[in-house]
């Protein structure tokens, strides 16, 4: 159970640690394995067998997927959900680090009562938002543009990050501040030529997070995007196994391997902040 | 004053995004309205609706399902696993990252597809089932199978709790568990009177985030039923329905009142929580 009692230790042993802990990954990695595998099966070798490595490798689903759907090419989708994605880094960075500067080290009043309701949206549930928002932005002739997938971003509507980074600003000294406030500058110089370039470390995980959530969002674009030619991936590949039939599983999971692709590079070159983030989220709360 | 400046996206986004629209579904919740002409005042008609309404009970039967089964098995999973990977063995970082992945891209519609193809009649799950003797089918198209398998999708992900949880282990004093280890406690009691006091907050924290989070479950429940809820409503999701009321059949009024009855029971959850964890929750005394 944990290492320091040493009579379990000793019962579990080294081997037995290692064999457990590969069994739970194997499981945990099968999907994805599956998946990945699959995309290179003709169909009628995906279902109905229990062959996880193809028979035949063929690069034919990877054709279909690429020819993309409804007159549209899939490096089209590509392109919308990189240009939501990176919108939605800037964004956020942008304006989650300076709420955050606002909430960490700025005394003012009414700051707690902010602060709280801050936190409080982070366990709204937005569906009690979503339609006075949809409402409004349908009024204003928005809907079938990428603004409202973004606005929110530039607005610190997510608490997530601004949460993230006042935990992180909190562990940063003070006398930094102290010393350049005593040497006269503002608040907005402290911020940009101290605070920020302190914090790389969370604006990188703040990134990746909102890249990956950009990335992976289904609700947003389904409800505010109508034309095929904006669509980024999630609701593009939803149309694709609406129209091949259910039948083409091969070139679904072709499909579906891509557009995960870019986010497994991120998770894999960027691991440790993302998991750093996590971690940090759920202490000192 | 500066406090203010800085605070002004945040607060414009606030009352523009999050508090206005709020109001504003409250409104609407008491009314007819179909995006086209103006709201019609009818009082709690909607919320009446709401009692008579069996595909409304159906939404509340699944989503409350999912959350007492799939939320307890994903954080048992989600401590097991810490409290195994909780040592200095070699790969720790390794197996940190692989079961964290799954919780990364367990909402994505990729992975919504994968689960449809492994779980439907024929495919590898059936497979599996037949070579053990056990006949279960597709689990997509039987009701009774469908949420066994949305509880397997969602404790899949359980690494992000999971990296909480070790990092809540982690700074569990190590003299605790070597004074029981002096004092002779097995591990059920150690890990009953010193692991779960000492991490309480860390599965308050987790709890809490995690029901609230399953309390909104939408793109699998969407993908994987090609937006019916089906079969037979047994993966009517509360969010799915309030998604077709409201976006599909433009019941925005009707909607709306969906979307505060979800809202009253996620708060009256979070207090809950918050007025019964000072029975349970310990917070240490070195607050830093």
């Amino acid at each position: 159970m944990v290492d320091v009692r040493p009579g379990y230790r000793r019962r579990l042993g080294s081997l037995g640690w290692h064999l457990l802990t590969l069994a739970i990954a194997a499981v945990v990695l099968y999907p994805g394995l599956w998946m990945l595998l699959s995309a290179f099966k003709p169909t009628n070798q995906i279902v109905g067998s229990v062959n996880l490595v193809p028979v035949n490798p063929t690069l034919d689903n990877f054709r279909t997927a690429l020819d993309g759907i409804a007159g549209v090419s899939f490096w089209r989708f590509f392109g919308n959900s990189m240009l939501l994605a990176v919108g939605s880094v800037i964004g956020t960075v942008f304006s989650a680090s300076i709420t955050a500067y606002a909430f960490a080290r700025i005394d003012f009043p009414g700051r707690r009562i902010w602060f709280a309701l801050m936190i409080g949206t982070l366990l709204l549930p937005f569906h009690v938002v979503i339609i006075p928002q949809y409402i409004v932005f349908n009024q204003l002739g928005l809907v079938d543009t990428m603004v409202p997938l973004l606005i929110g971003k530039f607005l610190a509507a997510e608490a997530f990050f601004v949460f993230l980074m006042v935990q992180f600003m909190r562990g940063l000294p003070r006398e930094l501040d102290e010393a350049a406030f005593l040497d006269g500058a503002g608040h907005l110089r402290i911020f940009t030529s101290i605070t920020l370039p302190l914090m790389k470390p969370v604006l990188a995980t703040s990134s990746i997070f909102a890249f990956i959530w950009s990335w992976n969002d289904f609700f947003g674009p389904l409800l505010y995007l109508k034309n095929s030619d904006l669509y980024p991936l999630p609701v593009a590949l939803r149309l694709f196994v609406d129209q091949t039939s259910t039948s083409d599983y091969g070139a679904q999971m072709a499909m579906a391997v891509l557009a995960l692709a870019p986010v497994i590079i991120f998770f894999l070159v960027f691991q440790r902040y993302l998991i750093g983030g996590v971690a940090t989220t759920g202490l000192k709360g | 004053m500066a406090g203010y400046g800085f605070l002004s996206l945040w607060l414009f986004g606030f009352f523009a995004l999050t508090a206005g629209p709020m109001l504003a579904s409250l409104y609407l919740s008491f009314t007819r309205y179909n995006l086209f002409g103006s709201p019609e005042w009818i009082g709690l008609g909607n919320y009446q609706l709401l009692l008579s309404d069996p595909q409304f009970r159906q939404a509340v039967k699944v989503t409350v399902t999912y959350v007492l089964v799939g939320t307890p098995v994903k954080l048992a999973a989600a401590l097991a696993v810490a409290m195994l990977l909780n040592n200095n063995r070699r790969g720790q970082g390794f197996y940190r990252s692989v079961f964290y992945a799954p919780s990364l891209i367990g909402a994505s519609v990729s992975i919504a597809i994968v689960w449809r193809a492994m779980f439907i009649d024929n495919g590898i799950v059936d497979r599996i089932g037949s070579g053990a003797g056990l006949d279960w089918g597709g689990w997509i198209g039987n009701p009774s199978l469908i949420m066994p398998m949305f509880v397997l999708l969602t404790a899949w992900q359980f690494g992000a709790p999971m990296v909480i949880f070790l990092a809540g282990l982690k700074q569990v004093p190590a003299d605790l568990y070597e004074a029981a280890a002096v004092d002779g406690a097995g591990p059920w009691r150690t890990f009953r009177s010193i692991t779960v006091p000492m991490l309480s907050p860390v599965i308050f924290f987790n709890l809490l985030l995690e029901a609230v989070h399953a309390f909104q479950v939408f793109g699998s429940a969407y993908i994987i039923s090609n937006g019916t809820g089906g079969p037979a409503g047994s993966s009517l999701f509360y969010t799915l329905y309030l998604y077709q009321r409201g976006f599909q059949d433009f019941r925005m009024g009707y909607a709306s009142a969906l979307a505060w009855v979800l809202l009253v029971v996620v708060g009256l959850l979070t207090f809950v929580m918050f007025r019964t964890s000072n029975a349970w929750v310990h917070y240490g005394g070195d607050e830093k």
